[in-house]
């Protein structure tokens, strides 16, 4: 899933200065299971932003809304008249939901509220972490299912650097050496001659290098 | 030989080697890399410069090593895959052979993390394995990493290495010494020996595997002023093992100093006997000055001619 957080209030609240007509626009995908855009979160941050218009003694109207999915025009679409009539809509979506909002409504303003952070999961309750850095060429086969691309700091090929102490990574000591898991995981599983093997260069066409991406899944098109 | 250099030449003739290395400074100043190289001539076989060590902006290892040549001191410039893609590093190397430079030392680098532009975007493009395997390429198959023909004029580089025998996991410390190998390495620098227990247990299993005779092993050394440095080296340094006996003589030390020289002159005697070692290389990480000093009181000079 795709984790988000939201932006410091006092960053959104200047973004919407100039409006006084809004709608938030929540999502009921994966920034409702990471709580930062979900029905519960536009309630919220809502709430916040009415509270903070009384202090300084200025009106907002707000609409709250939260469509099953933001990154789909059908979910979207429902809420096309109150849309056009407002003056800027709020987003509580990841950056895809934006810029699906940003597409559909080519002559409206959308502000984000989240930031968009990264492909991961809950480990357990209430903590995300990254997994996936999307690079378009998988390496969890030989790696024992440990993504050095997403969890090493410097998406290392073939080891651990010098900085791996203790299990930990010497970039953020709260997180684990990905390598040093790699290493376990396949030990754990016999396949510890996988690391033998020098692993050259990658291809990293396949990942972000050449602007967007694109997937077409021919036999479903129209 | 494969690139004619003097370290290259002091190792295969089976002497014991001694390196040494020069930090950049922090600004254009030629003269500051000068007189840190005049401490080194006929003093050393070769001077690492640091690639923008520990990511913090100094003046670049390849202009360095250019001015250190001009000296009469042997540079080897040190590469790291943090700052550059591989169209940069391949250029690089072209450009350092052409100015000379004839040994090069393969690394990672330090993450941007820890420098003063921790903000940065950082490449990592290929790792340090496939840099050193790049560089062989160019240098034995005349090749550039995609193929195409070096038709004449490849770099002839004495490609080094790095290898932290006191980081994790300890029992991949060796199998990756095997894949720089492997890869193509010729010699290799480690990080500072400070716990010579651990050092000698990861040689004996360098040496168990027969590696020391495919690649020439430098113990690297660090001459400390203080008790405080090793108590920082300690604490804030991954991968670097330090013992509490030694920091203990530090600190009782009258002359912290002279007691961090004599540390040092001890450790290049017991590493003398240790099987697989071929030289040294000394860090004093901006105390360039003492370099000749424990060199000269560790029985090392006069350096060989070839």
């Amino acid at each position: 899933m795709i984790v988000a957080d939201r932006k410091p209030f006092d960053e959104i609240l200047n973004s919407i200065k100039d409006y006084k007509r809004i709608i938030l626009m929540g999502c009921g995908g994966c920034v409702t299971i990471c709580f930062s855009g979900g029905r519960k979160a536009v309630e919220i941050l809502a709430s916040e932003i009415k509270i903070a218009g009384n202090k300084i003694n200025r009106e907002i109207n707000i609409i709250e809304y939260t469509p099953e999915r933001q990154c789909e025009y059908e979910f979207i679409d429902e809420y096309k008249k109150d849309i056009e009539s407002c003056e800027a809509i709020l987003s509580l979506a990841c950056g895809v939901g934006v810029q699906a909002m940003v597409e559909r409504f080519p002559d409206k303003i959308i502000i984000p509220s989240l930031n968009t952070k990264f492909m991961g999961y809950p480990v357990e309750h209430a903590l995300w972490e990254e997994r996936c850095a999307g690079c378009g060429d998988c390496v969890l086969e030989w790696t024992g299912g440990v993504c050095p691309i997403a969890r090493c700091a410097k998406k290392l090929l073939n080891g651990p650097c010098g900085g791996s102490s203790d299990g930990k990574c010497e970039v953020g000591k709260d997180n684990d050496c990905a390598w040093q898991l790699i290493y376990n995981r396949l030990e754990k599983i016999g396949k510890l001659d996988n690391l033998r093997k020098n692993r050259g260069p990658k291809d990293w066409r396949t990942s972000t290098n050449k602007g967007q991406r694109k997937i077409k899944f021919e036999e479903a098109m129209l | 030989m494969k690139s004619g250099s003097k370290l290259e030449k002091v190792l295969s003739a089976g002497n014991f080697a001694v390196t040494s290395e020069i930090g950049p400074p922090k600004n254009a100043n030629a003269e500051s890399i000068k007189k840190k190289a005049e401490y080194f001539i006929g003093k050393v076989d070769g001077a690492n410069f640091t690639d923008n060590q520990t990511a913090i902006v100094r003046l670049s290892s390849i202009a360095a090593a250019a001015i250190s040549l001009s000296c009469g001191v042997e540079p080897i410039v040190q590469m790291v895959c943090r700052d550059r893609n591989r169209i940069a590093l391949q250029s690089d190397i072209l450009g350092a052979a052409a100015l000379g430079i004839k040994n090069i030392l393969c690394l990672s680098g330090d993450h941007q993390e820890f420098g003063n532009h921790p903000e940065s975007k950082n490449v990592f493009d290929i790792d340090s394995i496939q840099l050193i395997a790049l560089m062989k390429k160019m240098r034995d198959e005349k090749k550039f990493l995609c193929e195409d023909e070096i038709k004449n004029n490849e770099p002839r580089i004495f490609i080094g290495a790095v290898a932290n025998p006191f980081a994790d996991p300890f029992e991949y410390r060796v199998l990756r010494l095997e894949k720089k190998i492997n890869a193509g390495a010729d010699f290799i620098q480690t990080q500072c020996v400070f716990d010579l227990e651990k050092f000698e247990k990861w040689m004996n299993l360098v040496v168990k595997q027969g590696l020391h005779k495919r690649i020439y092993i430098l113990a690297g050394l660090t001459p400390v002023r203080s008790a405080r440095a090793l108590h920082y080296m300690k604490n804030e340094v991954a991968g670097m093992s330090i013992p509490d006996s030694l920091i203990k003589r530090m600190e009782s030390a009258k002359e912290p100093k002279e007691e961090g020289v004599k540390i040092c002159i001890e450790m290049i005697e017991r590493l003398k006997k240790i099987e697989g070692i071929s030289g040294i290389h000394l860090m004093p990480i901006g105390w360039e000055s003492i370099t000749p000093v424990i060199v000269e009181r560790a029985g090392l000079l006069p350096r060989p001619i070839v």
